[in-house]
């Protein structure tokens, strides 16, 4: 198919978000918890499925953006945007200090960092008590209209336009990064990490940069969460998150970023109806999907819609 | 002092039962290379079935231990055997979401066949109660566990180092393709030893059930504890992660013991710190 072809393609999803808020308006929370989903699970695709850096401990970039934007919120700053750039920033000294750590040593150590650096901070959160209200979360948290016009209401119609707006932006933003001279870089460091260095690209230097990129996007996505929802738990910091990520990542497929919105989408739609049913259920299924996708499947969703493409363009 | 003598062999038990819980990990993640999280789970299933046999048939206690190793020894056979064997050399996300998927999996299965509320067991008569020894009180399970658990550590020092299997063992891991070449059967050591070490984690699960208890959640609540033994441990001998489990051990007690508010956060620390500055474990030699 040819480039032309293939542009409404890349309006699809924004088109099925848009007919989603009309056509499902009892069911703007989920489609919420989706495009924040989504937002984290494209934050994962810029570290894993670019730089080819595995992380266990991602959700811990996503819950100090939802404590950094929950906390200002609380205490007297609930203007929204600013309270995303906060996160944001927050966020990204976090990865840029924990970087070096994580980087230092071989893949194996790396990733081991990576999950004792988000139980650490999981720990933190849960004995600092007295600041992130520990175990019963962070309460009272008051966000004023976005721009100064939209109210969250209690439908949540606010809620969900202000997730996907931000989604929207940031998206873009990551397919302009990803198709730069830095992000094809970081895509030949993944590729031949031997051979990066050699033709001159300052492999440390760039992925530090990708990492601290990736934990901005996560702290982001944990800000809305926490803004959308008024509240933040100890939930926000949980290995189960950063797990959840890498399947919803796994599951679209990786390096694509649409494949982070078709992962997120579908794991989450999947898990609202099955762990209705039975919560056991959910997790079997769970299990037999990531293990059928790490000894067959790499392209995940997004691998399959371009074998079919394929074949039906040949 | 007599407080603190109990806590250091309340501590010294855990870290052995800790041991024998880990040391198969740190034979497929320090020597084969291949992240397993799903080591926990050949735990749990011993623990499952060590409760089971003990509560519900009134098997002894001795025979449950060994059905549970035998079980989880099986599982872990079949399961490298059909699964695990299709990982070996693929990279570390596919390992991590692969184990990942069979911790789920696992755990759904305990879960619908047991429910998710802890296991109890009745420990029979010779092992519960308490002894005096010089004025210092001691748990009869403790000094059991102790036992039990260093003829287990001596048995596999003895073995990795004295025997044909341990030589063919480390041949195989430190260069895969000269052993093969040298006509070892590389994939069928490495069947063995990864079913030997689910065995071993299927005993330490059975122990476990009376200290650290046991629910479907078990894999995913000790995997650092596993995580750490290993790292700090490193994989190059039985001694390594024996040291590295006893230090875990007698850290943990104590700091619960006398610091239950820090909780957690320093073994998580201890182990991002150790990870960082002894990337090879703690009795590693300098890298030359």
């Amino acid at each position: 198919m040819g480039r032309l072809m293939r542009a409404p393609l890349h309006a699809l999803p924004w088109l099925a978000a848009a007919a989603g808020y009309f056509l499902l308006p009892e069911q703007l929370p989920l489609l919420s918890s989706i495009a924040i989903a989504a937002l984290f699970t494209v934050s994962l695709d810029l570290i894993v499925g670019y730089a080819g850096v595995v992380t266990l401990g991602q959700a811990a970039f996503f819950g100090a953006g939802a404590y950094t934007a929950g906390l200002l919120a609380q205490n007297g700053w609930g203007e929204p945007l600013s309270g995303l750039l906060a996160a944001a920033a927050v966020a990204a000294v976090l990865g840029l200090v924990t970087a070096p750590l994580v980087l230092r040593s071989g893949a194996l150590a790396g990733l081991m960092v990576t999950l004792g650096l988000g139980l650490m901070l999981y720990e933190a959160a849960n004995k600092a008590a007295a600041i992130t209200g520990g175990a019963d979360g962070l309460q009272g948290v008051e966000v004023w209209p976005v721009l100064g016009v939209f109210r969250f209401d209690l439908y949540g119609q606010t809620a969900y336009l202000y997730s996907l707006a931000v989604l929207f932006v940031l998206f873009w933003l990551a397919k302009l990064i990803v198709a730069s001279p830095y992000g094809l870089s970081l895509r030949g460091i993944n590729g031949n990490p031997r051979r990066a260095p050699a033709l001159g690209v300052p492999v440390k230097a760039r992925l530090t940069a990708a990492y601290a990129l990736a934990a901005a996007y996560a702290g982001v996505a944990g800000a809305l969460l926490a803004q959308t929802t008024a509240f933040v738990s100890l939930d926000a910091l949980s290995f189960q998150r950063s797990a959840d990520g890498l399947l919803m990542l796994v599951l679209g497929g990786l390096g694509s970023l649409y494949g982070a919105l078709i992962g997120a989408a579908a794991f989450t739609l999947a898990h609202h109806a099955l762990s209705e049913a039975s919560p056991i259920f959910w997790q079997l299924w769970l299990g037999i999907a990531l293990i059928a996708l790490a000894l067959f499947g790499r392209g995940g969703l997004m691998g399959l819609l371009r074998k079919l493409s394929r074949s039906r363009g040949a | 002092m007599a407080a603190a003598v109990t806590v250091l062999l309340d501590g010294i038990a855990s870290g052995m039962l800790l041991f024998v819980l880990s040391v198969g990990l740190s034979v497929t993640l320090g020597l084969m290379n291949v992240v397993n999280l799903a080591h926990g789970a050949f735990g749990m299933v011993g623990g499952y079935v060590c409760a089971v046999l003990l509560n519900r048939a009134g098997v002894p206690f001795v025979v449950c231990l060994l059905a549970a190793t035998l079980a989880a020894a099986l599982l872990g056979w079949v399961l490298e055997r059909l699964l695990y064997v299709r990982l070996y050399g693929r990279d570390h996300l596919d390992q991590v979401l692969f184990s990942i998927g069979l911790v789920f999996v696992l755990g759904a299965c305990a879960d619908w066949l047991m429910g998710a509320r802890q296991q109890l067991i009745q420990l029979p008569e010779w092992l519960s109660g308490r002894v005096e020894i010089a004025g210092v009180g001691l748990g009869r399970y403790r000094i059991f566990l102790i036992l039990l658990c260093g003829a287990v550590a001596a048995g596999l020092h003895f073995g990795l180092v004295r025997t044909r299997f341990g030589a063919r063992l480390r041949a195989a891991v430190d260069d895969g393709t000269v052993a093969r070449g040298m006509g070892l059967p590389v994939g069928r050591i490495f069947s063995l030893t990864f079913a030997l070490g689910s065995g071993l984690a299927g005993l330490g699960g059975a122990l476990g059930v009376e200290v650290l208890g046991l629910d479907p959640n078990f894999p995913l609540k000790y995997l650092v504890y596993f995580l750490v033994v290993v790292a700090v441990g490193g994989a190059n001998s039985v001694a390594g992660p024996f040291v590295a489990a006893i230090l875990l051990g007698v850290l943990d007690v104590a700091g619960k013991y006398w610091v239950p508010q820090v909780g957690a956060f320093v073994i998580y620390t201890a182990m991002v710190a150790l990870l960082l500055l002894r990337p090879d474990g703690l009795l590693a030699k300098a890298r030359s």
